[in-house]
């Protein structure tokens, strides 16, 4: 087990640095002049450039500006924001508080509400059975933006329980203004979620094991919860694993359609805006959360089910 | 005699897309206290479902005619926490322990479950008791087994294990459904022994599943032999084995190759298998039986007394006067 956590480490600061390899380049490969962005448009006297050149180092050598940039961020230094003079640092972490609330809430929600309608569809087949079939099929479907605009439509604006933009105030209002953007997010895993849960629970209930289980004169509940579920969370896991490793992708959407001041939403505006140092900090701490969210899931499954291999030879 | 179990006339019909079809048909069996039954039959016999009928792990829908008394209480009746005593008190060794042992729990939590939930004894206090009972079925590192997980067991120790598991439940009746068959050869007489031994020093009384007449004469009082749902004789293990009574339990015999002649090849019985919804309305082995007359094709035979047990076979006096004479 330790083992294999450390060649999960080794593996996860290699694909980081690979990942902020593609993301240094790729803002030094996009179209655009930061000096454009830091001048506002005007032309500069040649003093002025040569003074801003030299401050954020604009004319070093790629690999020597990727190189500081690393070392720096490895020191928690993601460097200055143009646009906002500020720490990017200080930036990403005064937004970072929204996005991940936003993310834990949403994968609560698939969790909760993805495996409660898929196991009660897989023990009651009938009615409730095909209603979720039916839902689950056309909500998966839906993109979060799609399910902003209608969530907003639906709760905001006609029904007006729940507020459609901003942060809000404190925990309960904070809570409040998450709802909706928390549900946009989970609505298409959740459903997935529930899909899952319902095959795979299914598979386990007619299992030679769960009938050992009933022939052993386990209550009906027991076996549903200590064979049925708990075999059938291998593959729950997996799958709620990914879908919130995306979500981590999909929040900037979210963000933006509910006006949230979060990281997704600031990394939109300062890509708009060619704020560099602040785009490639929110990407790297975004990439680091997906490889660490991926990692938690192999480990997941691993425990789950002993007779996954942790990987290499034993 | 008034058994431990008592069946009679049980026939059970399942629920299929086009019409209800029946596995089981009359079929009467008893078991005294401390007795070893054989139940012998082709694939598709019945045998299985006959001890499944017992615990009511019957598949949904299916319908069940008769009684089934388990000391003296009819099984049929039971609901609820009634039947999971039942259950617990009746455990079944099934045919792939590999199958029926959850691969992602522990073999403690396999052993222990059924104490811990049913009995509600303590972890220590099971774990104890699980262990000395996988020293009683030949498994001497039990402390450590029970931190093991089933697919690091062999299939003979896994189904030791499972053996364990149901003489921790203190029964007095055993349902052992073809116990050895997934295990390989060498292995079958170990798991064997050890069932059979366990079984004599407790009285357990059993019922035991088997497609193999010679295991079933070895191990067991009393055999039944069954086809196409039926029950065609039922007789002292080794009468039945030497001196069949019924043409179809001695056609089996006859298939059986032996040590002791040569034969280039070996017997069969013509025609195929039939299940019982196929059955015709004579005696269910009319059709492949080389002892047939018109009256079996018409009438069926009910399972009767003779000798020294019962028969469902019309001409079963003539046949036996006509083999001993």
């Amino acid at each position: 087990m330790v083992a294999y956590l450390i060649r999960r480490a080794i593996m996860l600061v290699a694909t980081l640095l690979v990942s902020s390899f593609v993301v240094f380049a790729g803002l030094w490969a996009a179209p655009g002049n930061p000096l454009a962005t830091l001048s506002g448009g005007r032309s500069l006297p040649p003093e002025a450039v040569a003074v801003l050149v030299e401050r954020y180092r604009l004319d070093d050598p790629f690999f020597v500006q990727y190189a500081n940039w690393v070392a720096n961020a490895v020191r928690g230094d993601l460097g200055m924001s143009i646009t906002l003079r500020q720490d990017v640092s200080d930036l990403i972490a005064s937004r970072a508080g929204t996005t991940l609330s936003l993310i834990v809430y949403a994968a609560l929600i698939v969790l909760v509400v993805g495996v409660a309608f898929g196991l009660l569809a897989a023990l009651r087949p009938g009615f409730f059975d095909s209603m979720v079939v039916v839902g689950t099929a056309m909500v998966v479907a839906v993109p979060p933006f799609v399910a902003a605009i209608v969530l907003i439509g639906v709760f905001a604006v006609t029904l007006r329980w729940l507020p459609a933009l901003g942060n809000g105030t404190g925990f309960w209002d904070g809570i409040r203004h998450l709802t909706l953007p928390a549900f946009a997010l989970a609505a298409s895993a959740t459903a997935a979620v529930a899909r899952v849960t319902r095959t795979s629970v299914r598979e386990q209930m007619g299992r030679e094991h769960v009938q050992t289980a009933v022939s052993r004169g386990i209550p009906y509940a027991t076996v549903v919860r200590r064979h049925a579920l708990r075999n059938a969370a291998v593959p729950i896991a997996t799958l709620a694993g990914m879908t919130v490793a995306s979500m981590i992708a999909l929040s900037a959407v979210v963000e933006r359609a509910f006006g949230l001041n979060g990281l997704g939403a600031y990394l939109v505006t300062s890509a708009l805006s060619k704020d560099f140092s602040v785009v490639q900090g929110i990407a790297l701490v975004l990439v680091t959360a997906f490889v660490l969210v991926n990692t938690l899931v192999d480990v997941g499954a691993a425990m789950l089910d002993p007779r996954i291999k942790l990987g290499g030879r034993s | 005699m008034s058994g431990i179990l008592e069946i009679s006339r049980l026939t059970v019909t399942l629920p299929t897309p086009d019409r209800p079809k029946p596995v089981l048909s009359d079929v009467s069996l008893s078991i005294a206290e401390g007795q070893a039954v054989g139940l012998v039959g082709e694939s598709g016999s019945g045998k299985s479902m006959t001890a499944r009928s017992i615990v009511r792990l019957l598949p949904p829908g299916a319908r069940v005619e008769g009684a089934i008394r388990y000391q003296g209480t009819d099984v049929g009746g039971l609901r609820g926490a009634a039947l999971r005593e039942l259950r617990a008190g009746v455990p079944m060794i099934f045919q792939d322990p590999r199958a029926h042992i959850n691969p992602v729990r522990t073999i403690g939590d396999f052993l222990t479950e059924a104490l811990r939930i049913r009995g509600r004894v303590g972890r220590r206090q099971a774990e104890q008791r699980a262990v000395r009972v996988l020293g009683e079925v030949g498994i001497a590192d039990g402390g450590r087994r029970l931190r093991q997980y089933p697919h690091e067991l062999s299939g003979g120790l896994l189904q030791r294990v499972m053996i364990a598991a149901t003489l921790l439940a203190e029964p007095k009746l055993l349902l052992a459904d073809e116990p050895t068959t997934a295990l390989d050869v060498t292995t079958q007489a170990e798991v064997m022994a050890v069932l059979d031994e366990l079984r004599r020093e407790r009285g357990l009384a059993m019922l035991f599943i088997t497609h193999d007449l010679e295991l079933a004469a070895a191990v067991c009082d009393r055999t039944a032999v069954m086809y196409a749902g039926r029950v065609m004789e039922v007789r002292a293990s080794a009468a039945l084995h030497d001196d069949p009574l019924h043409p179809y339990t001695a056609a089996l015999t006859a298939a059986r190759p032996s040590l002791e002649r040569r034969a280039d090849r070996l017997a069969t019985i013509p025609g195929r298998p039939l299940s019982a919804f196929e059955a015709p309305d004579g005696c269910v082995f009319c059709e492949r039986c080389p002892h047939v007359r018109e009256g079996c094709r018409t009438r069926r035979p009910e399972l009767r007394p003779m000798s020294d047990g019962e028969v469902a076979c019309l001409r079963a006096e003539e046949l036996q006067a006509a083999s001993h004479g």
